[in-house]
Protein backbone atom coordinates (compact mmCIF):
# COMPACT_ATOMS: atom_id res chain seq x y z
CA UNK A 1 0.00 0.00 0.00
CA UNK A 2 2.61 2.26 0.60
CA UNK A 3 4.35 2.47 -2.71
CA UNK A 4 1.00 3.55 -4.05
CA UNK A 5 0.32 6.16 -1.57
CA UNK A 6 3.90 7.07 -2.28
CA UNK A 7 3.43 6.74 -6.15
CA UNK A 8 0.36 9.20 -6.39
CA UNK A 9 2.12 11.95 -4.26
CA UNK A 10 5.30 11.43 -6.56
CA UNK A 11 2.71 11.98 -9.67
CA UNK A 12 0.35 15.13 -8.52
CA UNK A 13 3.97 16.41 -7.00
CA UNK A 14 5.16 16.18 -11.37
CA UNK A 15 1.63 17.43 -12.35
CA UNK A 16 1.94 20.52 -9.93
CA UNK A 17 5.67 20.99 -10.90
CA UNK A 18 4.61 21.28 -14.56
CA UNK A 19 1.72 23.65 -13.59
CA UNK A 20 4.47 25.76 -12.28
CA UNK A 21 6.47 25.75 -15.24
CA UNK A 22 3.98 27.06 -17.58
CA UNK A 23 2.15 29.61 -15.21
CA UNK A 24 5.20 31.40 -13.45
CA UNK A 25 5.02 34.90 -14.29
CA UNK A 26 9.57 35.11 -13.80
CA UNK A 27 11.09 31.91 -15.63
CA UNK A 28 13.13 31.45 -12.85
CA UNK A 29 10.68 30.09 -10.56
CA UNK A 30 9.56 28.02 -13.50
CA UNK A 31 12.80 26.63 -13.21
CA UNK A 32 12.67 25.61 -9.92
CA UNK A 33 9.10 24.19 -10.69
CA UNK A 34 10.95 22.35 -13.14
CA UNK A 35 13.16 20.84 -10.65
CA UNK A 36 10.43 19.92 -8.51
CA UNK A 37 9.28 17.71 -11.28
CA UNK A 38 12.67 16.39 -12.00
CA UNK A 39 12.89 15.40 -8.25
CA UNK A 40 9.20 13.81 -8.27
CA UNK A 41 10.08 12.03 -11.00
CA UNK A 42 13.68 10.70 -9.90
CA UNK A 43 11.09 9.11 -6.86
CA UNK A 44 8.73 7.60 -9.71
CA UNK A 45 11.55 5.80 -10.72
CA UNK A 46 12.60 4.76 -7.90
CA UNK A 47 9.40 3.21 -7.22
CA UNK A 48 9.73 1.06 -10.47
CA UNK A 49 13.01 -0.23 -9.45
CA UNK A 50 15.12 1.76 -12.22
CA UNK A 51 17.54 3.12 -9.45
CA UNK A 52 20.75 4.11 -11.84
CA UNK A 53 17.91 6.25 -13.89
CA UNK A 54 16.50 7.87 -10.88
CA UNK A 55 20.08 9.10 -9.52
CA UNK A 56 20.88 9.65 -13.06
CA UNK A 57 17.80 12.34 -13.60
CA UNK A 58 18.68 14.13 -10.52
CA UNK A 59 22.42 14.37 -11.77
CA UNK A 60 21.27 15.44 -15.02
CA UNK A 61 18.76 17.68 -14.66
CA UNK A 62 19.21 19.05 -10.78
CA UNK A 63 23.16 19.12 -11.22
CA UNK A 64 22.99 20.46 -15.14
CA UNK A 65 20.46 21.30 -16.62
CA UNK A 66 18.63 23.22 -14.32
CA UNK A 67 21.99 25.02 -12.96
CA UNK A 68 22.53 25.64 -17.16
CA UNK A 69 18.72 27.50 -17.46
CA UNK A 70 19.34 29.39 -14.08
CA UNK A 71 23.08 30.77 -15.77
CA UNK A 72 21.57 31.30 -18.97
CA UNK A 73 18.25 33.16 -17.13
CA UNK A 74 20.95 35.20 -14.97
CA UNK A 75 23.05 36.22 -17.87
CA UNK A 76 20.59 37.73 -20.34
CA UNK A 77 18.30 40.90 -19.25
CA UNK A 78 15.20 41.00 -20.57
CA UNK A 79 11.69 42.38 -19.39
CA UNK A 80 9.66 39.32 -18.75
CA UNK A 81 6.35 40.68 -18.07
CA UNK A 82 6.30 42.01 -22.07
CA UNK A 83 7.11 38.02 -22.88
CA UNK A 84 3.98 37.25 -21.10
CA UNK A 85 1.79 39.63 -23.71
CA UNK A 86 -0.08 36.64 -25.52
CA UNK A 87 -0.63 34.89 -22.98
CA UNK A 88 -4.50 35.24 -22.72
CA UNK A 89 -5.56 35.40 -25.90
CA UNK A 90 -3.74 32.03 -26.71
CA UNK A 91 -5.81 30.42 -23.74
CA UNK A 92 -9.12 29.12 -24.83
CA UNK A 93 -8.12 27.44 -27.80
CA UNK A 94 -4.94 26.23 -25.87
CA UNK A 95 -7.20 24.89 -23.43
CA UNK A 96 -9.73 23.49 -26.05
CA UNK A 97 -7.03 21.44 -27.75
CA UNK A 98 -5.01 20.44 -24.43
CA UNK A 99 -8.91 18.89 -23.53
CA UNK A 100 -9.22 17.48 -26.80
CA UNK A 101 -5.98 15.51 -26.49
CA UNK A 102 -5.97 14.60 -22.56
CA UNK A 103 -9.74 13.27 -23.31
CA UNK A 104 -7.81 11.11 -26.32
CA UNK A 105 -5.16 9.91 -24.68
CA UNK A 106 -6.93 8.98 -21.51
CA UNK A 107 -9.50 7.38 -23.40
CA UNK A 108 -6.69 5.82 -25.43
CA UNK A 109 -4.99 4.62 -21.89
CA UNK A 110 -8.41 3.24 -20.35
CA UNK A 111 -8.76 0.81 -22.98
CA UNK A 112 -6.57 -1.39 -21.31
CA UNK A 113 -4.64 -2.27 -23.93
CA UNK A 114 -1.41 -1.17 -22.27
CA UNK A 115 -1.07 -4.47 -19.39
CA UNK A 116 2.16 -5.56 -17.44
CA UNK A 117 2.98 -9.20 -18.24
CA UNK A 118 5.70 -11.67 -16.83
CA UNK A 119 7.09 -10.64 -12.54
CA UNK A 120 8.10 -6.93 -12.56
CA UNK A 121 11.78 -6.03 -12.53
CA UNK A 122 13.60 -6.69 -9.59
CA UNK A 123 10.92 -7.71 -7.52
CA UNK A 124 12.60 -10.89 -7.67
CA UNK A 125 14.06 -12.43 -5.01
CA UNK A 126 18.29 -12.72 -5.26
CA UNK A 127 17.93 -10.70 -9.02
CA UNK A 128 20.90 -8.64 -9.88
CA UNK A 129 20.66 -4.81 -8.93
CA UNK A 130 19.16 -2.62 -11.76
CA UNK A 131 22.86 -1.10 -12.04
CA UNK A 132 24.38 -4.59 -12.83
CA UNK A 133 21.24 -5.41 -14.85
CA UNK A 134 22.24 -2.25 -17.12
CA UNK A 135 25.44 -2.41 -17.08
CA UNK A 136 25.37 -6.05 -18.37
CA UNK A 137 23.11 -4.75 -21.18
CA UNK A 138 24.47 -1.58 -22.26
CA UNK A 139 28.17 -2.51 -22.40
CA UNK A 140 27.58 -5.59 -24.66
CA UNK A 141 24.41 -5.60 -26.91
CA UNK A 142 24.38 -1.70 -27.10
CA UNK A 143 27.87 -1.12 -26.84
CA UNK A 144 27.48 0.81 -30.18
CA UNK A 145 24.64 3.31 -29.39
CA UNK A 146 26.04 4.18 -25.76
CA UNK A 147 29.62 5.17 -27.99
CA UNK A 148 27.34 6.73 -30.71
CA UNK A 149 25.86 8.69 -27.79
CA UNK A 150 29.23 9.68 -26.63
CA UNK A 151 29.75 11.29 -30.28
CA UNK A 152 26.32 13.21 -30.10
CA UNK A 153 27.49 14.62 -26.64
CA UNK A 154 31.11 15.75 -28.54
CA UNK A 155 29.00 17.05 -30.90
CA UNK A 156 26.88 19.27 -28.59
CA UNK A 157 29.61 20.51 -26.84
CA UNK A 158 31.87 21.58 -29.82
CA UNK A 159 28.57 23.24 -30.98
CA UNK A 160 27.83 25.12 -28.22
CA UNK A 161 31.45 26.47 -27.84
CA UNK A 162 31.46 27.61 -31.23
CA UNK A 163 27.81 29.48 -31.04
CA UNK A 164 29.00 31.54 -27.95
CA UNK A 165 32.79 31.85 -28.39
CA UNK A 166 33.52 35.67 -29.54
CA UNK A 167 36.67 37.79 -29.07
CA UNK A 168 35.68 41.16 -28.54
CA UNK A 169 37.34 43.45 -30.20
CA UNK A 170 36.53 46.17 -28.02
CA UNK A 171 39.08 44.62 -25.35
CA UNK A 172 43.12 45.49 -25.19
CA UNK A 173 44.84 42.14 -24.87
CA UNK A 174 48.71 41.00 -24.89
CA UNK A 175 50.32 39.96 -28.02
CA UNK A 176 52.58 37.18 -26.19
CA UNK A 177 54.71 36.89 -29.75
CA UNK A 178 55.26 40.98 -29.87
CA UNK A 179 56.55 40.66 -26.18
CA UNK A 180 58.91 38.01 -26.55
CA UNK A 181 60.72 39.71 -30.08
CA UNK A 182 61.19 43.04 -28.56
CA UNK A 183 64.46 44.31 -27.97
CA UNK A 184 66.41 46.66 -26.25
CA UNK A 185 66.89 48.72 -29.10
CA UNK A 186 63.72 48.56 -30.23
CA UNK A 187 62.65 50.37 -27.09
CA UNK A 188 65.13 52.05 -25.28
CA UNK A 189 67.54 54.96 -25.29
CA UNK A 190 70.58 56.20 -23.95
CA UNK A 191 71.42 59.45 -23.62
CA UNK A 192 74.48 61.09 -21.47
CA UNK A 193 72.77 64.42 -19.77
CA UNK A 194 75.69 67.03 -19.20
CA UNK A 195 75.35 68.20 -15.58
CA UNK A 196 73.40 71.27 -14.97
CA UNK A 197 71.56 71.51 -18.55
CA UNK A 198 69.31 68.11 -18.73
CA UNK A 199 68.59 65.56 -21.28
CA UNK A 200 68.86 66.39 -24.66
CA UNK A 201 65.92 65.91 -27.04
CA UNK A 202 65.58 62.35 -28.22
CA UNK A 203 66.16 61.82 -31.80
CA UNK A 204 65.38 58.57 -31.55
CA UNK A 205 61.41 57.17 -31.10
CA UNK A 206 59.99 53.41 -30.26
CA UNK A 207 59.54 51.63 -33.56
CA UNK A 208 56.04 52.33 -34.49
CA UNK A 209 53.72 49.56 -33.22
CA UNK A 210 52.32 47.64 -36.42
CA UNK A 211 48.12 47.90 -35.66
CA UNK A 212 47.49 45.44 -37.88
CA UNK A 213 49.65 42.06 -36.49
CA UNK A 214 48.05 42.49 -33.45
CA UNK A 215 46.53 38.79 -33.00
CA UNK A 216 43.54 39.45 -35.46
CA UNK A 217 44.00 35.81 -37.30
CA UNK A 218 41.47 33.60 -35.36
CA UNK A 219 38.72 36.27 -35.22
CA UNK A 220 35.49 35.09 -36.52
CA UNK B 1 5.02 -3.70 -5.12
CA UNK B 2 1.82 -1.97 -6.15
CA UNK B 3 -0.93 -2.56 -4.77
CA UNK B 4 -3.63 -0.96 -7.11
CA UNK B 5 -1.22 1.26 -9.25
CA UNK B 6 -0.80 -0.57 -12.96
CA UNK B 7 0.35 0.45 -15.80
CA UNK B 8 -2.73 1.94 -17.11
CA UNK B 9 -2.39 4.20 -14.26
CA UNK B 10 0.97 5.48 -14.82
CA UNK B 11 0.28 6.24 -18.94
CA UNK B 12 -2.93 8.44 -17.49
CA UNK B 13 -1.11 10.46 -15.40
CA UNK B 14 2.15 11.13 -18.03
CA UNK B 15 -0.89 11.63 -20.70
CA UNK B 16 -1.75 14.76 -18.42
CA UNK B 17 1.84 15.79 -18.03
CA UNK B 18 2.58 15.55 -21.60
CA UNK B 19 -0.53 17.51 -22.07
CA UNK B 20 0.65 20.15 -19.96
CA UNK B 21 3.52 20.23 -21.72
CA UNK B 22 2.14 21.00 -24.71
CA UNK B 23 -0.55 23.98 -23.19
CA UNK B 24 2.99 25.39 -22.01
CA UNK B 25 4.40 25.77 -25.08
CA UNK B 26 1.64 27.09 -26.15
CA UNK B 27 1.04 29.75 -23.95
CA UNK B 28 4.64 30.72 -23.52
CA UNK B 29 4.83 30.96 -26.98
CA UNK B 30 7.25 34.22 -27.33
CA UNK B 31 9.39 33.06 -24.36
CA UNK B 32 11.99 30.35 -25.64
CA UNK B 33 13.51 29.47 -22.95
CA UNK B 34 9.86 28.57 -20.72
CA UNK B 35 9.47 26.73 -24.29
CA UNK B 36 12.80 24.94 -24.13
CA UNK B 37 11.84 23.65 -20.04
CA UNK B 38 8.28 22.83 -21.55
CA UNK B 39 10.37 20.44 -23.99
CA UNK B 40 11.91 18.90 -21.07
CA UNK B 41 8.86 18.07 -19.38
CA UNK B 42 7.47 16.56 -22.66
CA UNK B 43 10.70 14.25 -22.63
CA UNK B 44 10.39 13.47 -19.25
CA UNK B 45 6.72 11.96 -20.01
CA UNK B 46 8.18 9.63 -22.38
CA UNK B 47 10.68 8.92 -19.98
CA UNK B 48 8.54 7.93 -17.39
CA UNK B 49 5.94 6.17 -19.77
CA UNK B 50 9.27 3.94 -21.13
CA UNK B 51 10.84 3.32 -17.20
CA UNK B 52 7.05 2.27 -16.46
CA UNK B 53 6.63 0.40 -19.05
CA UNK B 54 10.22 -1.31 -18.30
CA UNK B 55 9.04 -2.51 -15.18
CA UNK B 56 5.35 -3.56 -15.61
CA UNK B 57 6.63 -6.05 -18.44
CA UNK B 58 9.67 -6.96 -17.04
CA UNK B 59 12.27 -6.03 -20.19
CA UNK B 60 15.03 -3.63 -19.81
CA UNK B 61 14.89 -2.14 -23.13
CA UNK B 62 12.98 0.62 -21.64
CA UNK B 63 15.45 1.74 -19.41
CA UNK B 64 17.98 1.35 -21.53
CA UNK B 65 16.07 3.84 -24.44
CA UNK B 66 15.65 6.51 -21.74
CA UNK B 67 19.38 6.71 -21.21
CA UNK B 68 19.66 7.27 -24.42
CA UNK B 69 16.80 9.85 -24.76
CA UNK B 70 18.64 11.76 -21.59
CA UNK B 71 21.80 12.32 -23.65
CA UNK B 72 19.90 13.36 -26.72
CA UNK B 73 18.13 16.18 -24.44
CA UNK B 74 20.34 17.19 -22.80
CA UNK B 75 22.72 17.52 -26.47
CA UNK B 76 19.70 19.18 -27.51
CA UNK B 77 19.29 21.89 -24.41
CA UNK B 78 23.29 22.59 -24.69
CA UNK B 79 22.40 23.87 -28.45
CA UNK B 80 19.14 25.26 -27.64
CA UNK B 81 20.63 27.28 -24.50
CA UNK B 82 23.79 28.62 -26.79
CA UNK B 83 21.70 29.81 -29.28
CA UNK B 84 19.74 31.81 -26.91
CA UNK B 85 22.43 32.99 -26.14
CA UNK B 86 23.27 34.21 -29.28
CA UNK B 87 20.02 35.35 -30.54
CA UNK B 88 20.15 37.81 -27.39
CA UNK B 89 23.25 39.06 -28.46
CA UNK B 90 22.05 40.17 -31.73
CA UNK B 91 18.82 41.38 -30.96
CA UNK B 92 18.32 42.11 -27.37
CA UNK B 93 15.78 39.96 -26.84
CA UNK B 94 15.12 36.11 -26.91
CA UNK B 95 11.36 36.60 -28.14
CA UNK B 96 10.35 34.27 -31.30
CA UNK B 97 8.76 36.62 -32.94
CA UNK B 98 11.98 38.60 -33.88
CA UNK B 99 13.58 35.33 -35.14
CA UNK B 100 12.45 36.58 -38.93
CA UNK B 101 15.75 37.39 -40.29
CA UNK B 102 15.23 35.09 -43.03
CA UNK B 103 11.60 36.34 -43.66
CA UNK B 104 9.68 32.58 -43.71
Amino acid sequence: MLPDILFYLFAIGLLLGAGAVITARNPMYGVLGMIFSFINAAGLFMLFYAEFLSLLIVMIYVGAIAVMFLFVLMTIDIDFVKLREGFAPYLPAGLIVAAALAAELLLAASLGLFTGVGTPIAAAEGAPTNIEQLGAVLFTDYALPFQAAGMVLLTAMVGAIILTHRRRKDVKRQNISMQINRTASDSMALTKPVSGQGATPLYWSPKPVDKVASNDEDDQ
Amino acid sequence: MFATVTLTTVIMFTSLLLVLALVGIVLNRKNVIVILMCLELLLLATNINLVATSHFRADLGGQILTFFILTVAAAELAIGLAIVTLFYRNTGGIEVDKADMMKG
